[in-house]
């Protein structure tokens, strides 16, 4: 099957004060139609600034797409103009954010927010965008949906909001949804819902997902394969399976070992990595993770390592290993 | 209907402002049916009559009836209120909308341009407006009204800064949205609570300024009744002979003003859906 997103050779920088900041440097993934692609890393390492790049939501200037390609079934969306983006937005490449509690206009019902959205890509009439709008509330498993449609955002509670911005992500049956940390503002128990849901709907609609997280539980139980991001690159990619069982960077090997672990000795010390994610503004010369590497050598600091193949279907970037 | 109820009876200040502001209008609207006089027509006789059963609040030194010359004269403080706080407001909030999202230069040279305005006296600069523009009643509304843009423009720009930044909006562009519709159909109306206050506030105001300008003869000319002149030209005069014509002009103001505040505390109230509940 042919991936629905084709992602390769990704850079964003930001031009500011004090110099040029590489948020995203030379990322490339695809992912296929219903599948899930997770994209981990902790704070600051590029993700969420990857997934504004794909949507071209950048804040530009300061931002600048220096290179790449983004193709949406074939499109490249960075060739494109303003205009034509909008018409993408939405209807073929959508998104989802962290925080739901302001992600909806207070001022506007649940249900208009989302027929707007639907009578903005379709020609349809009002009648029947504000019907999808309750059908997507219903499909996102939303009670009493004609009701809900009637209220406002503050009426929601957070998991439930996050069910209304997913229904508008997915009102025009997108390619893609892009979810950045979807579950980060919400409740243990929420968290597992909304995760769940995503799912469901993936396998339903056949959407592509890109889930964007920093939490290794929830990568495990979702997605099919996974991307390792540090300091703006792109350091491992495989099948989720195989990289949780045999991790072969350096960076993703400490993630999983600080990861507590149910079983273990209470006298065992959960392990950290050492550190702080360099600034992107000032990155070595060589491999970015190399300061904080139990196991790096002076190569390591003389080149960046290349992204190669370690074992069948799984590449790293590392000199070492 | 029910919820109107429900309003009213949430709001009983609300409620006071708004009777306040429909007998204004509606005696303004119905001036010719519901004055007793011409409030043009002199009577020598009559001269500073006061309050008496044929002129129930007097006359003044030309011996118009007052309560004729108070009633035709809200047409002219309704429609100066109303006419430049559209004006004035309408205007203030597209530049300030303007201002704030956009940014860059258009927004620095809006701001600089608002500075110099607002460092003028409101006065002053309807004054100016008015003498080289000419007494007439829709350039007196002009000369107010281009005053309050700068504050209205001041006070929306601040409000669209800090909407700008909030999470719906990216997530309107997410999902395909234009920046001119976001900026009017998304940041625009979450600025209408501000908006609502400062246009009430502003209704009291307008209703001064014109006073002041047709004080100074620059207003609405005579012979046409307005408060503010009728108020300004007899306080000089005759506060201690006949008080009725300083009293009644000045408490038809205040009432007015005060109903106007009212009515906007009450709506801004009702119109914040976060309240609603």
């Amino acid at each position: 099957m042919a991936p629905v997103l084709e992602v390769s050779g990704l850079t964003t920088v930001f031009h500011t004060r004090t110099g040029l900041v590489r948020a995203v440097q030379d990322v490339s993934f695809s992912v296929e139609a219903g599948e899930t692609l997770a994209i981990v890393g902790e704070s600051g390492c590029g993700k969420t600034m990857t997934a504004l790049s794909l949507m071209r939501l950048v804040p530009i200037p300061p931002g600048e797409i220096t290179a790449g390609t983004v193709k949406v079934a074939g499109t490249d969306l960075l060739a494109l103009d303003e205009a034509s983006m909008r018409k993408m937005r939405g209807s073929q490449i959508a998104m989802i954010f962290q925080e739901p509690m302001t992600a909806l206009n207070p001022l506007f019902t649940v249900g208009r927010q989302i027929a707007e959205m639907v009578s903005l890509h379709e020609n349809v009439s009002r009648r029947a965008a504000n019907n999808r709008a309750v059908e997507m509330l219903q499909q996102v498993r939303i009670p009493a949906p004609e009701r809900r449609a009637k209220e406002y955002p503050h009426q929601l509670s957070g998991g439930m909001r996050q069910r209304a911005m997913i229904a508008m992500a997915l009102a025009c049956k997108p390619k893609v949804l892009i979810a950045d940390e979807p579950t980060t503002a919400l409740d243990v128990t929420i968290q597992a819902q909304v995760l769940d849901l995503i799912d469901d709907l993936r396998k339903e609609l056949g959407t592509a997902v890109v889930l964007i997280t920093h939490d290794l539980g929830v990568v495990a139980e979702t997605a099919d394969r996974m991307i390792v991001m540090y300091a703006g690159r792109k350091v491992e990619e495989g099948l989720t399976k195989d990289l949780f069982a045999d991790p072969c960077h350096p960076y993703l090997q400490g993630l999983l070992a600080s990861v507590p672990r149910l079983g273990a000795s209470g006298s065992e010390r959960l392990r950290e990595i050492p550190g702080v994610v360099p600034s992107l503004s000032d990155l070595p010369k060589g491999c970015a993770f190399a300061a904080r590497c139990p196991s790096a050598i002076g190569k390591c600091l003389e080149a960046i390592p290349p992204l190669e193949q370690k074992r069948p279907g799984h590449s790293a970037a590392c000199w070492v290993t | 209907m029910s919820e109107t109820l429900y309003y009213a009876r949430r709001y009983p200040l609300g409620v006071a402002g708004a009777i306040i502001l429909i007998v204004f209008v509606l005696t303004a609207l119905l001036a010719n049916v519901v004055a007793p006089f011409d409030p043009l027509s002199t009577n020598a006789r009559a001269s500073l009559a006061p309050p008496s059963g044929v002129y129930l609040i007097g006359a003044d030194m030309m011996g118009r009836d007052m309560l004729s010359r108070m009633i035709h004269g809200a047409r002219i403080s309704l429609a100066v209120a109303l006419g430049a706080t559209c004006i004035g407001s309408g205007l203030g909030a597209m530049l300030g909308l303007a201002s704030g999202y956009l940014g860059g230069w258009f927004d620095l040279i809006v701001q600089r341009l608002a500075e110099v305005m607002q460092s003028l006296p409101l006065l002053v600069m309807a004054l100016v407006i008015t003498a080289s523009l000419g007494p007439s009643l829709p350039n007196t509304i002009i000369a107010i009204a281009i005053p309050l843009i700068p504050n209205v423009a001041r006070v929306i720009r601040a409000n669209v800064l800090s909407l700008r930044e909030l999470n719906y909006v990216e997530a309107a562009r997410a999902v395909g949205m234009s920046q001119t519709r976001i900026a009017l159909m998304h940041v625009l109306p979450n600025t209408l609570a501000p908006l609502i206050v400062l246009a009430t506030a502003q209704l009291g105001s307008t209703i001064l300024t014109e006073a002041s300008l047709s004080f100074l003869g620059l207003g609405v000319p005579e012979p046409y009744p307005s408060w503010g002149r009728m108020l300004s030209e007899s306080a000089a005069e005759y506060i201690r002979s006949a008080p009725w014509l300083v009293i009644f002009p000045g408490l038809a103001i205040s009432l007015v003003v005060f109903g106007a505040n009212l009515f906007g505390d009450a709506l801004r109230d009702i119109l914040d859906p976060r309240q609603g509940d």
